[in-house]
């Protein structure tokens, strides 16, 4: 504190005697002004304990980019035209150059942050009180020791102080091993080992490893050690196998359209992925739109799209269909060729009109980040994708079996002649079925724009996989679709963390592909008289 | 910034001179521009190599675009020793020997005088053969491994200890973290894979122990980042400040950050630094969730200098598209061909030998500050910057390297190579060549 009294001093006189040496007004402002990060980072420490009105402004403004410096280390807190100076609060008018944004990288982040976390311990409503508590345990900094020790002698609420006391076990555990620290250590140990998680032991594997801590203490966390390492594996196993299922919900996904025209009708489309792309555009056109109009709907945008893409990629799968792909029944080498050929002409088309770069599809906030459950780690995107996938499915089969639609479907497929002399018109049933494959793969679209990037190219990493999909079930058969998406997903999560991505995708193709050699048609082949061999 | 000053006025100079000559050669016909002669005679033409189509159109079109809007601009000065300069456009559609196929076709049937092209390495792997069988001229734009250094190929973009390696110093330093603990995360092919045995080799004589290195690679176009995230979750979870290297490829990007914001990962917990992607993939993402997530490139778009600005407010004009991002890349091409421009005029002549000659030497003002100069192993001097993104898509950069660093060819991390340096001047004349047992080795090195 004397020291800077003397600095103000040293500045008043400065300033009075007209020198205008401004790199001399030091006080806890004036390292925002600094190019460094570290004064930066010294100044929001000395602004925290400061705690004055200015001081939180400042900090908060340097927090959502308002806070700027001019020449001779002044502050000033923007917003649009309105300035006002950082030091006094007082209205000013902004300077017309030399402004510039204090910069803000991780480590002011983080700082601020923890600033933040250290007011919230004082906060009103207990939620906010554990939210800091949990930042202090996911940090574990000794600088936050003292603001522990202050609010834990004061926490009344269970909740709360239970997650204060593992903050603050954390953070002891955390510094190193101090002489007579021991039995405060060894409770920590305790209280870290019926946490849990990966954080807590992390901790405890790096107090078990040192050798400079206590016999009993390692001994004490390494068990614990041993005992969350337990845990931690059974949560992977769930955690894998929700990857798994979430994986082969997108594969289902993207397989269902494709399903119906090759798996049904024994069309090889080739433009099937491109359905699905059109789909993604869909989703971003029908979100632009909605912001452009009504902003008020915008979080339910994605709903909106779903009948949208539906509509429109069925829509364009009847048109393909009367055009093209009915003058080609019976020939499967030409239809491949020019559904290939129509997939290039799509894509080419999109890139002219949308141009190639990715465009961006939002997520509303309702489907991001994750749900914590146990120890199980659940992203919502992916958990609607599985979700979805499952009731695309289900129309699907309701459709199939309780539609006229359906029965037509059925019947043309089984046998065209005898279904055509029923009186059913057979052609109108054909453009309909390509339309709604291309519909489903619209469908599919819209729920991958989610996950992945929406470029022109999207359609062509998801065809190979989709063909897999269909051969590996058994062309013809949507429960075959159904488990190959599955087994197909859940082996390659299963691979994954043990062999690599690389090899766990190449080691799915080659089982495909053996398993195929011994089963051409599949893990459920449709079985009939009205199967051509 | 005060550099930029006489660098601009240096190049305003050089684009008088230009003018000038080009009005000596051309008579008094100059019509149409006060300022420079139409060009006219044969045309000088410039053969440009990006795809237009398939996987990389996302990225290569821009290149396109900027080498055109580059061409034009320079036949607006004068064109070139007169001559108006002619872009000879190819689509080597993401196909890599299509890629030689048009190469070929550039060099020995439209006779081109340079070409500007390639993304990808393994798509200039793939033309390298072509280029000196042919001897033409090719100019890289993009950060690419190093370990190569052929007379016939300008590298304009950055050398490994021109990003990755300034980049890796970041984040150990106490700004960035003082990381302890390094995930390095690629695409399985030849960029990610030589970058991080670089990278490795670094941060072990920095101390970083075996156990505290992950490596973790994933195929072409992975869209499914569940599995890996949840491993650097865990690996990040030991105790140690960890951090996150990146070269993950091109489209894969954008799952794996969207998948790290789901996890619910900051970059104040865990920073991902990456070496490929821009302000271009970032266009297609919602930013929000990736604030403080770094970059390493020797250009941002954001970067305040008269010259850049000059350059966006061009690129908006030409485009037609106020909003069209600018990248690294691009600074590279404009580079590489005001320094061709540059050669091409003092060698007076478009012979290939001679202007190739001419390059080494060769300076030109970036668009960020100071002056990048021609070496002779053919890469560059550059500054290199840090950015973190931004929730407007942009990134502001939070560190840059005190002085340009020049580029070097072969790396000094990797065992076989760390006596190697190239060096087109006589008398060495040679792209590998072992300063410690004082012989060339032949191409096959690379």
């Amino acid at each position: 504190m004397r020291k800077l009294g003397l600095a103000c001093l040293l500045a008043a006189l400065c300033m009075g005697g007209g020198l205008g040496g401004a790199s001399a007004r030091a006080d806890d402002f004036s390292g925002l002004a600094s190019p460094q990060f570290d004064d930066v980072s010294a100044s929001i420490t000395a602004l925290a304990a400061n705690g004055s009105a200015q001081a939180d402004a400042a900090l908060q403004a340097l927090e959502t980019h308002h806070l700027f410096s001019g020449a001779d280390g002044a502050l000033f807190i923007r917003a649009g035209e309105v300035c006002q100076n950082a030091r006094t609060g007082e209205a000013t008018t902004c300077p017309e150059e030399g402004l510039k944004p204090v910069r803000v990288n991780n480590r002011i982040r983080k700082a601020l942050a923890g600033v933040q976390a250290v007011r919230e311990l004082s906060a009103q409503q207990p939620a906010e009180r554990i939210k800091a508590a949990e930042t202090f345990y996911a940090r574990h900094d000794a600088a936050f020791l003292p603001a522990l020790d202050r609010a834990l002698s004061s926490e009344k609420i269970p909740a709360v102080r239970e997650k204060l006391m593992q903050a603050h076990a954390a953070t002891v555990l955390a510094q190193p091993p101090a002489e007579g620290a021991q039995a405060a250590r060894l409770k920590a140990v305790g209280f870290l080992a019926d946490v849990g998680g990966l954080e807590a032991r992390g901790l405890l594997a790096g107090v078990a490893a040192n050798v400079g801590e206590a016999p009993e203490v390692r001994h004490a966390a390494q068990s614990a050690v041993s005992r969350i390492d337990w845990h931690l594996r059974i949560w992977s196993v769930l955690q894998n196998a929700f990857y798994g299922l979430s994986y082969g919900s997108v594969l289902l996904l993207a397989a269902t359209g494709l399903a119906i025209t090759f798996g049904v009708m024994g069309v090889i489309n080739m433009a099937h992925g491109e359905m699905m792309m059109i789909g993604a555009y869909v989703t971003w056109l029908v979100q632009q739109g909605i912001q452009m109009t009504v902003p008020a709907l915008e979080p339910f945008a994605l709903l909106i799209a779903i009948p949208a893409a539906f509509v429109v990629c069925g829509g364009l799968g009847v048109v393909i269909e009367r055009c093209l792909i009915r003058f080609l029944y019976g020939r499967p080498l030409e239809t491949l060729l020019a559904t290939w050929g129509l997939s290039l002409v799509l894509q080419q088309v999109t890139r002219s009109l949308f141009g190639p770069t990715n465009i961006a599809v939002q997520t509303p906030a309702w489907l991001s980040g994750s749900l914590a459950l146990g120890g199980l780690d659940i992203t919502l995107n992916r958990l609607a994708i599985l979700v979805f996938a499952g009731l695309v499915l289900g129309g699907l089969m309701l459709v199939l079996r309780r539609t006229p639609l359906g029965l037509q479907m059925r019947a043309v497929t089984q046998n065209r002649r005898m279904a055509a002399l029923m009186g059913i018109r057979t052609p109108k049933v054909d453009a309909l079925a390509f339309g709604l494959g291309a519909g489903l793969a619209g469908l599919a679209g819209v729920a991958v724009s989610q996950i992945d990037n929406v470029s022109p190219n999207l359609g062509q990493s998801y065809i190979i996989d989709s063909f897999m999909v269909v051969v590996f079930g058994g062309v013809g058969n949507l429960w075959g679709t159904l488990a190959a998406a599955m087994a197909l997903g859940m082996g390659g999560k299963v691979l994954e963390p043990t062999i690599g991505a690389v090899s766990a995708k190449i080691a799915i193709l080659v089982l495909v592909i053996a398993y195929i050699q011994r089963h051409p048609r599949g893990m459920f082949p449709v079985r009939g008289r009205g199967i051509e061999s | 910034m005060p550099r930029t000053m006489p660098n601009l006025s240096r190049r305003a100079f050089g684009r008088l001179a230009l003018a000038s000559s080009a009005a000596a050669f051309g008579g008094a016909l100059g019509s149409g521009y006060a300022r420079a002669a139409t060009p006219k005679g044969d045309p000088i033409k410039v053969g440009i190599l990006h795809s237009l189509s398939g996987t990389m159109a996302i990225s290569e079109t821009t290149l396109k675009d900027v080498m055109l809007m580059l061409i034009a601009e320079q036949n607006r000065k004068g064109g070139l020793l007169g001559r108006p300069l002619e872009p000879v456009v190819v689509d080597p559609a993401s196909n890599w020997p299509l890629f030689a196929e048009k190469a070929r076709q550039l060099l020995s049937v439209d006779k081109a005088s340079a070409v500007f092209g390639c993304w990808t390495s393994v798509s200039r792997k793939s033309v390298l053969p072509v280029f000196e069988e042919l001897n033409g001229i090719l100019f890289y734009p993009v950060q690419y491994e190093g370990q190569e250094c052929s007379r016939n190929i300008f590298y304009t973009g950055a050398a490994p200890n021109q990003q990755a390696i300034p980049a890796v110093d970041y984040l150990l330093s106490e700004d960035g973290g003082g990381a302890k603990r390094f995930a390095l995360v690629g695409t399985d092919y030849i960029y990610p894979r030589t970058t991080n045995q670089i990278l490795v080799s670094y941060l072990k004589s920095k101390g970083i122990a075996d156990e505290d290195i992950m490596v973790n690679y994933t195929p072409f176009g992975q869209s499914d980042w569940q599995t890996i995230v949840s491993q650097i979750k865990a690996f990040g979870a030991a105790g140690k400040k960890t951090a996150v290297v990146s070269t993950i490829n091109g489209d894969a990007n954008v799952p794996f950050y969207k998948e790290l914001g789901n996890q619910g990962i900051s970059a104040t917990d865990l920073p991902v630094m990456a070496f490929s992607v821009g302000e271009e993939e970032l266009a297609g993402m919602d930013t929000k969730p990736l604030v403080g997530q770094l970059a390493a490139w020797n250009y941002f778009e954001s970067i305040e200098t008269p010259a850049n600005a000059a350059f966006i407010k061009q690129w908006h004009t030409y485009t037609k598209q106020p909003k069209r991002t600018t990248n690294d890349p691009m600074e590279a091409h404009y580079i590489g061909f005001n320094m061709w421009v540059q050669a091409v005029t003092k060698a007076g002549t478009t012979d290939h030998d001679k202007v190739i000659d001419a390059m080494v030497g060769i300076r030109q003002p970036n668009l960020t500050g100071g002056v990048a100069e021609m070496l002779p192993d053919h890469h560059l001097t550059k500054p290199v910057f840090i950015g973190e993104i931004q929730d407007d898509g942009q990134f502001s950069v939070v560190w840059k390297t005190p002085a340009l660093v020049p580029g070097q060819a072969w790396s000094p991390w990797v065992a076989q190579t760390k006596d190697l340096i190239g060096d087109w001047r006589q008398p060495i004349a040679c792209g590998n060549y072992n300063s410690a047992t004082k012989t060339c080795l032949s191409h096959k090195h690379a």
